[in-house]
């Protein structure tokens, strides 16, 4: 999995927690020290009195342990104590929560679609960025997040934020950005056989940064040699994770071992054996088909395996039907 | 009392009075025995192949985290081998492991008993239950399962070979084999249930009922009730898998946090099923080898009750980041928060027990100290949990894994080995080596701290769980957990050659060798066949160390702080030899 870093990652605010970049970080913060030290307070208390009590009345000769007898002001002591403690515990969690919960008005919202193992990020333009979300820092988002396959979660840790993706069901997660730099995007709800690699990169820009990013929204950004067809179509290729299933550079091999994908690398214009039976052209009709709509026509051995389409504009298709020729 | 049929196949040839591991001799006998000791033998050396099975499962998932991206397997093996974890230790060895295993030996004896009340069906909740596991063997065999113990659906429901999206691997097998598996845990708990009410001794009162009585009690309440739920959720799941009908799937017009609601509606409920026996064997360990009887006895007694029934209402906080209404949220967060206080005067109460005792750290007390302090760790860390702004962002992160393995290993397995410690002269007639005993608890205490602290740093830093791979900031945290992860198997390596040890050249347990008052330790070691020599009736509570007598508690080990205290009977003994 290849997670690309800005040059700035923002430094932890402590050495438990991640860096916190958001609006909705800093009450999940407060929250979380409080019960941390509230936990050490009580462990150090119950192990103190513990440790104490069996070096002080450890076994000694002609020495009898004391009978017990009944302590029901003491049980009643620690029974409400704890009880208003948590009555605390709780308001403090919950008011920090509901408050997360909420979305601001008029806030920028983004689809956000889990498939296995790619997130998708669309824009209010319309145009679907996979593996990378985009962020202007102040601005007031409102992520709404689906799956096309099955459950995902997604999380970003810096913004202590945490979603599951449910096929069939919109979630949504709302914040503010407060802080430029680079974050990550988990999936924390296992999906299967790549769900560590279900992973993306946010980047929150300033406010003029993120203008001048926009203008290249859905296009090719980059120098002109980066932006031939077929390097554009590699990057579109990594990028949409194909990578994951069908290997670097379409070899069909992930890690060491055999992908969950077919090797793409030399099959265009070759004959392919169906799962339906009978073989087909691997020519730029089949190409194109196979991404837009993957499981209509099958290739042998891959019946277990159910690719999630792909909604790319036309140039974008053309580049990575180019970059796959081009794979010897 | 008469009721009860406990008559070995050849009848006029058993000694009642002979030991009950030598009143009968071959593997035929062993097999249609309804002897409670013995099927409770049976189920210990099961649920003990579990454990290691699942242990080697747990070593090979840490060994593979060791390094970023392949260490020493695929992402398709792994998946299967951290699935087969959870499945092996939650449904094969620790659901049963205390309850049927030990409870199944001990309870009787503590209620004064000749056996349980329907001792066939005890036999038969053996055979379901490895009936049970011979499907989870297949299905592991069979390419194994990689859905995680939970079965999340649509990924375990929806079959790829019929055009779904989920999960290649033999769910179907595994999903049965959970499902027979339930059915022994609910006979266990119906007939523990009858036991406890209709079989107790004369003079064994309610009141006189041993914690660990009440613990087991508390339990087969909650395996009745909602194990049910667990089997018809799987067979729902089944037939959607095998059948096509759709409840969860939503292409088929399911929905899919049904399941999870389902699901946690049985397992949220069997936590309490693994961790409330552990409590109740740290009560007679800590009363034992404090030799005071447990502060508050009723409050824990009734706390154990008190987890049973507030364990059903409080499964909803599995699903706070899954899709619940804030409504729902909110009270769930509020629930959850009560489990706390039963569980708190739980902790005080074992801590006042030990004022004024007369404590001896023998090996089966360092191991209920160790479940105080890991419990606490594991108790604590779920009000983490249960705080909602705090997780959401914990949520699914090894922060989870580590908060469940505090409570799962450092509760009821302390417990379960504690426990094991504390019986096994009772159980095998066999003394085992104290200083073997002692390094043994030494590597799995540190072993285990330095494999799930550092889980819980990791949570919070945002790993998520059930990963292959990780980021590079992660990496380092990883491999002090992986090596923590060989102290611990090392530690558990001493403790296995430590018993096997002793089954083979140890010394002869006596009655009593830890000074007890309660009633298993009344008996001979090993208990006769019917338990007692004489029908008991008890004239004084299970723990009143001020009543007991001299002979009752002190004939025993040569217990170098009482020389003179041990029973005639003992010195004479050691006179002779």
């Amino acid at each position: 999995m290849t997670y690309r870093m800005l040059a700035t990652e923002p430094q932890a605010s402590s050495w438990q927690l991640p860096p916190a970049m958001s609006d909705t970080a800093p009450p999940v913060d407060n929250t979380y020290n409080f019960i941390f030290w509230f936990s050490v307070a009580f462990t150090v208390v119950i192990t103190a009195l513990t440790l104490y009590f069996v070096v002080k009345y450890r076994r000694r000769p002609g020495v009898r342990s004391e009978p017990t007898g009944h302590f029901n002001r003491l049980e009643i002591f620690w029974t409400v104590t704890p009880t208003i403690f948590i009555g605390i515990l709780f308001h403090v969690g919950f008011s920090s929560w509901i408050k997360n919960a909420t979305a601001a008005e008029g806030a920028t919202e983004i689809r956000v679609r889990g498939k296995k193992w790619v997130w998708e990020f669309e824009y209010p333009t319309g145009d679907r960025v996979p593996s990378e979300l985009v962020l202007e820092k102040g601005r007031a988002y409102k992520m709404i997040i689906s799956s096309e396959d099955v459950l995902h979660s997604f999380f970003i840790p810096e913004f202590r934020l945490k979603r599951d993706a449910v096929p069939g069901q919109y979630s949504f997660i709302a914040f503010t950005p407060t802080v430029t730099g680079a974050a990550h995007v988990f999936c924390a709800e296992y999906c299967g056989t790549n769900h560590s690699g279900m992973g993306a990169t946010v980047k929150v820009l300033e406010p003029n940064e993120y203008q001048e990013w926009a203008k290249g929204l859905g296009k090719c950004v980059g120098t002109p040699e980066e932006c031939v067809p077929e390097r554009y179509g590699e990057s579109l290729f990594a990028k949409n994770a194909c990578t994951t299933c069908h290997g670097v550079g379409g070899t069909g091999m992930v890690g060491g071992s055999k992908g969950v994908g077919p090797k793409l690398a030399g099959i265009y214009n070759t004959m392919q054996p169906l799962m339906s039976g009978g073989p087909v052209m691997a020519d730029e009709n089949y190409i194109r088909e196979s991404i837009l709509r993957p499981n209509a026509k099958i290739v042998q051995g891959y019946a277990n395996v159910q690719m999630p389409a792909f909604v790319l504009k036309d140039d974008q298709l053309d580049a990575i039907i180019a970059y796959l020729k081009s794979l010897k | 009392m008469a009721a009860i049929t406990t008559s070995p196949a050849h009848h006029e040839e058993v000694d009642p009075n002979a030991s009950y591991l030598e009143a009968s001799k071959g593997i035929g006998n062993w097999l249609v025995t309804v002897d409670h000791k013995r099927i409770g033998v049976m189920y210990l050396i099961a649920v003990t192949i579990a454990f290691a099975l699942g242990g080697v499962f747990a070593l090979l998932v840490r060994a593979e985290l060791f390094t970023k991206g392949r260490t020493i397997m695929d992402a398709d093996t792994y998946n299967r081998m951290f699935s087969l974890h959870g499945v092996v230790m939650v449904f094969l060895f620790i659901i049963p492991s205390i309850p049927a295993a030990m409870g199944n030996i001990i309870l009787p004896i503590q209620l004064g008993t000749k056996d349980v009340a329907f001792p066939k069906l005890n036999l038969l909740s053996l055979y379901v239950y490895v009936f049970g596991a011979c499907f989870g063997i297949y299905s592991m065999i069979n390419g194994g399962v990689d859905t995680g113990w939970t079965f999340y659906t649509p990924y375990s429901s929806s079959d790829p070979a019929h055009g779904g999206v989920g999960s290649p691997s033999a769910v179907l097998p595994m999903t049965l084999a959970a499902f027979i598996m339930g059915f022994s845990s609910i006979l266990t708990g119906v007939n523990f249930i009858a036991t406890i009410h209709k079989m107790r001794a004369p003079g064994l009162t309610w009141r006189r009922l041993t914690l660990f009585t009440w613990a087991l009690y508390a339990t087969s309440i909650i395996q009745v009730l909602a194990t049910p739920v667990l089997a018809i959720t799987l067979l729902l799941l089944t037939m959607e898998r095998f059948l096509g009908l759709g409840i969860f799937d939503p292409r088929l017009g399911g929905d899919p946090v049904l399941f999870q609601h389902f699901f946690w509606f049985y397992s949220h409920p069997a936590v309490y099923i693994m961790i409330v026996p552990a409590m109740g064997v740290v009560s007679e360990i800590i009363a034992t080898f404090s030799r005071r009887e447990p502060v508050g006895y009723m409050a824990i007694a009734a706390s154990s009750l008190g987890l049973a029934l507030l364990g059903f209402l409080v499964w909803g906080h599995h699903l706070f980041v899954a899709g619940m209404s804030e409504y729902a949220t909110m009270v769930f967060s509020a629930l959850t928060f009560l489990v706390a206080i039963p569980s708190g005067v739980k902790i005080f109460n074992w801590v006042a027990t030990l004022y004024k005792g007369s404590i001896s750290l023998q090996s089966p007390m360092l191991w209920a100290l160790s479940f105080l302090f890991l419990f606490t760790i594991g108790g604590l860390t779920g009000l983490f949990l249960g705080m909602l702004a705090v997780d959401v962002h914990l949520h699914d992160t090894y922060f989870v894994v580590a908060h469940f393995h505090y409570v799962m290993v450092g509760g009821t397995v302390m417990g379960f080995v504690g426990g094991l410690h504390y019986w096994w002269p009772k159980f095998t007639g066999k003394l085992y080596d104290e200083k073997w005993a002692r390094f043994g608890w030494f590597f799995v205490f540190v072993g285990f701290n330095v494999t799930f602290l550092t889980q819980f740093v990791l949570g919070s830093r945002g790993m998520p769980r059930r990963y292959y791979d990780y980021l590079p900031q992660f990496q380092q945290l990883h491999q002090i957990s992986t090596m923590g992860s060989w102290v611990l198997g090392f530690g558990f390596l001493v403790l296995g050659t430590m018993f096997v040890r002793s089954l083979i050249g140890g010394k002869p347990a006596p009655r009593n060798p830890w000074g007890s008052a309660a009633l298993e330790w009344m008996t001979p070691t090993p208990p006769p066949l019917y338990n007692f020599v004489k029908d008991p009736v008890l004239t004084r509570g299970q723990y009143d160390y001020h009543l007991a007598t001299d002979d009752e508690l002190y004939e025993g080990y040569d217990d170098p702080l009482f020389p003179k205290r041990m029973s005639k009977e003992s010195r004479e003994a050691k006179a002779r030899s």
